[in-house]
């Protein structure tokens, strides 16, 4: 189990500004966040989008931000373990034992929830039966693809990742992709591809079907679609995988105990204390009378829950406010001059 | 000035007026309508605020930008008669439209 001041839990810009603020205080802080990557939703959703106000930057995108952030808590040197999710907090005397998905354990005082709408996860498929395939044979990532060998495979979406596993399997395996209208949001070259092995029946591609139901006695079987018009086909299958992109879900957060206002934590905004000691809500996740879900609130939101941490991480000190342009020490943690 | 009538799945009713220059979206999260979530906040970035359209009004509704469709591939159980709720902008001439929203919105 290590030890620190403050886990984070989201690496989106409100999480990210935060720890920038820990470590401008001196405080040590670990990051978690269910993405492969860093920067939420600017990174996720909108990279390319320009976003417009964000103070004395007239323009930057999404993924600009985020690199600017990451730059500028590099002297920190704080850990990022991504592709993780908090999937546990419990209460241990004046600690929080924060628990992830792959079992790392933290001790530490303060828990800083900068989460979003909560973290990323497929979409699934709506129909019921799929659910009892969950993990076996209807998957939404593929880890191995060695398991597809000789095997039939139905693929639904029309985005690159279905696109794209469906050209590559489509060398070992008998590959039917359905897709719920006749375009493709994919790269036009992968749907020309596409294209192409569909006339030579490599690939059997049906384009305004989406999935009704999943059968099999024990494993999977087949599958059957229909079209809108109530039309329907049943294709044989071993395998379901579904590539409908990425939703937001609030997950465990509802689970450990918080306040919440349909999917947000309330806060009281003199340091974005939730009613949990020691647990602190800022950027989309948090509320209070007056809230804007914009990226500049919840870097002032990281601020003031930064001075909160410091409380309970160091109970013996007096927290002392300093200027980054006059303060020694702090430049000392920037490692500058 | 509109008056919008929101469908919940299982059959309840809301109708309220909604101010022009507002989205369909921005009328249910404003007047606390369940059944669009809107997670993105409007940029057309999530799937969360798809509501089904009737043939009639879906024809006279302002047509889907680029992007829309790509969007609605991720939404649950998408249709032909379905859109974004925040790309549709309320004016005098949406008087009196309908929308359905799915079962559930993830």
């Amino acid at each position: 189990m290590k030890k620190t001041d403050v886990v984070i839990v989201g690496a989106g810009p409100t999480g990210l500004f935060c720890a920038h603020q820990l470590g401008i205080i001196g405080l040590k802080c670990e990051i978690v966040d269910n993405l492969d990557k860093i920067g939420g939703q600017c990174i996720e959703l909108y990279p390319d989008k320009p976003i417009y106000d964000i103070p004395a930057v007239p323009e930057c995108t999404g993924e600009e931000l985020t690199n600017n952030l990451i730059e500028q808590i590099k002297p920190f040197k704080f850990n990022f373990h991504l592709n993780e999710r908090v999937q546990e907090l419990t209460n241990q005397n004046d600690n929080w034992i924060v628990t992830t998905t792959s079992g790392k354990k933290f001790q530490t005082p303060n828990v800083v929830i900068a989460g979003g709408v909560g973290s990323f996860e497929p979409r699934k498929f709506p129909t019921k039966s799929a659910e009892k395939f969950h993990g076996t044979s209807v998957l939404y990532s593929i880890k191995d693809k060695t398991i597809f060998k000789d095997k039939s495979v139905a693929i639904f979406g029309g985005g690159d990742s279905a696109l794209d596993w469906a050209i590559e399997l489509s060398s070992t395996s008998k590959v039917s992709l359905i897709h719920r209208r006749d375009e493709f949001r994919g790269a036009p070259a992968s749907v020309q591809k596409i294209k192409e092995l569909s006339e030579k029946n490599i690939i059997s591609l049906f384009t305004k079907y989406s999935i009704k139901d999943v059968k099999g006695n024990g494993s999977l079987e087949e599958v059957e679609i229909k079209s809108e018009e109530g039309e329907s086909k049943i294709l044989k299958a071993d395998y379901v995988l579904g590539f409908f992109g990425l939703i937001m879900q609030l997950g465990p957060i509802a689970e450990w105990g918080l306040n919440l206002d349909k999917k947000a934590i309330p806060v009281n905004t003199e340091n974005f204390e939730t009613n949990k000691k020691g647990i602190f809500a800022i950027g989309d996740i948090c509320t209070y009378p007056g809230k804007l879900k914009l990226i500049l609130s919840g870097f002032h939101e990281g601020a003031l829950a930064a001075r909160g941490c410091f409380k309970y991480a160091r109970p013996n000190e007096k927290y002392r406010f300093e200027f980054t342009t006059a303060s020694n020490t702090i430049k000392d943690r920037l490692g500058v001059k | 000035m509109a008056k919008i009538k929101y469908i919940e799945h299982n059959g309840k009713e809301h109708t309220v007026e909604v101010q022009n220059g507002l989205t369909v979206m921005e009328g249910a999260v404003q007047n606390d309508i369940p059944g669009i979530d809107a997670d993105c906040g409007g940029s057309m970035s999530c799937a969360t605020c798809h509501v089904y359209v009737k043939e009639d009004w879906y024809n006279k509704l302002p047509k889907k930008e680029m992007g829309e469709d790509d969007m609605l591939d991720q939404a649950y159980e998408p249709n032909s008669k379905s859109r974004l709720s925040c790309q549709i902008m309320v004016s005098d001439d949406l008087d009196g439209l309908s929308v359905y929203m799915p079962e559930k919105q993830v």
